[in-house]
């Protein structure tokens, strides 16, 4: 993967508005941002209710994943552009979910909803509509995804990024700002993880930086180019935004999201912690 | 909006004692904007969180107790930072008003 092959502009969608093979899908983390405008032809996809279990803590099956995309009319060979709001945390989330179940074609838009919106370009209100189809997926790649064990495995041993705010990484905050501070997990991060908030990689305006600015951000944090990669956050979706930065755009073959991330972590019984700053020992 | 505080959303059903809140409005010839972005930066200037604000322009973040940066980001505006104190227990309310928009689209 490249920047090339994995980003496009918000001029290169508008060229593309009327693109039947191009489908745009909005996913936000105020899942009505939607209803009051979106980017013409976009249709959304809802984080929470549309890609989440429900009853278990996992993600919808891939049988869900076929019925829900079949019912959207999004079909195999459609080259699917994902954008949203938080700097596209929730559509690369989205991104590297629909990864893991082996869609071929697939974009993030450079800045997302926000910078479309800065830019003053148009939305609308109107809902498209796209005759069903009959999508197929494929089975989880798990190449992508990481597991608990498999993070506690990683101390001091692989890459662990923990891609949270510095007051989350060292446990003065528990949530990212926007939200209350009540949570049920402990503060803190996995030992020997560093720090690489996702928001160096971002521009103000949500673009992301050059490839030199990132090799040049994740040199000077410690990254080992030439170990394994698991990036974690809270809940896997700012995670998600720094697995596309060094899987898709930096092309780091192994690379892993934990998206059980620290809601996980930091509720398991009897797991390594640390506090403060600094990464801490193994 | 019973029981709002003067510039920023109401606080009804928010545990204000147990968080250390700023919050505020963003306007425009003393009008609320309803499209711009405000970020909340730490002391260090690192980015901490993002909200875009409401149409009536309002915004919230629940910080930790210290000195924050506020950015407010809208079309046709320069970016503009307001320096902000939070402590638990207190709200922070910040009124934020923009320039006049620039020229260029």
């Amino acid at each position: 993967m490249s920047r090339e092959s994995a980003l496009v502009t918000a001029d290169w969608v508008e060229e593309h508005l009327d693109d039947p093979n191009v489908v745009l899908i909005e996913v936000d983390e105020d899942t009505e941002a939607y209803v009051g405008g979106h980017i013409p032809g976009a249709i959304r996809l809802d984080w929470n209710k549309d890609l989440k279990d429900g009853v278990r803590h996992d993600f919808i099956s891939k049988e869900r994943l076929e019925e829900l995309l079949s019912s959207k009319g999004v079909a195999n060979d459609n080259t699917i552009v994902l954008y949203g709001g938080n700097n596209n945390w929730f559509a690369a989330y989205a991104y590297w979910f629909l990864v893991y179940h082996g869609h071929d074609d697939i974009r993030l838009l450079d800045g997302g909803r926000k910078k479309w919106e800065l830019d003053a370009r148009e939305l609308t209100k109107d809902v498209p509509e796209r005759p069903s189809t009959d999508y197929k997926a494929k089975d989880g790649d798990e190449a992508i995804r990481a597991y608990r064990d498999e993070v506690v495995d990683a101390i001091g041993a692989k890459n662990l990024i923990d891609v949270r705010s510095p007051d989350e990484y060292a446990g003065r905050l528990l949530a990212p700002a926007h939200l209350p501070q009540e949570q049920a997990q402990i503060p803190g991060h996995v030992p020997t993880a560093i720090s690489v908030p996702w928001s160096k990689t971002a521009n103000d305006d949500g673009t992301f930086r050059s490839d030199e600015e990132l090799n040049e951000i994740y040199g000077e944090a410690g990254f080992d180019f030439g170990k394994e990669t698991i990036a974690y956050c809270r809940i896997g979706e700012r995670s998600s935004h720094t697995w596309f930065v060094l899987k898709e755009i930096l092309g780091h073959s192994s690379v892993k999201n934990y998206d059980g991330s620290w809601t996980e972590y930091g509720s398991l019984r009897g797991v390594p912690v640390a506090l403060g700053d600094e990464p801490g020992a193994a | 909006m019973c029981g709002a505080v003067a510039g920023g959303p109401s606080l009804d059903g928010v545990n204000v004692a147990a968080e250390a809140i700023v919050q505020g409005v963003v306007t425009r010839g003393g009008e609320p904007v309803s499209t711009a972005y405000v970020r909340l930066l730490d002391r260090t200037g690192e980015f901490t969180a993002e909200v875009p604000v409401s149409a009536t322009g309002q915004f919230r973040f629940f910080a930790g107790p210290g000195s924050w940066t506020l950015r407010v980001l809208a079309p046709r505006s320069e970016a503009v930072d307001r320096v902000v104190e939070a402590a638990i227990g207190s709200v922070a309310d910040v009124a934020i008003e923009l320039e006049p928009a620039t020229a260029q689209a």
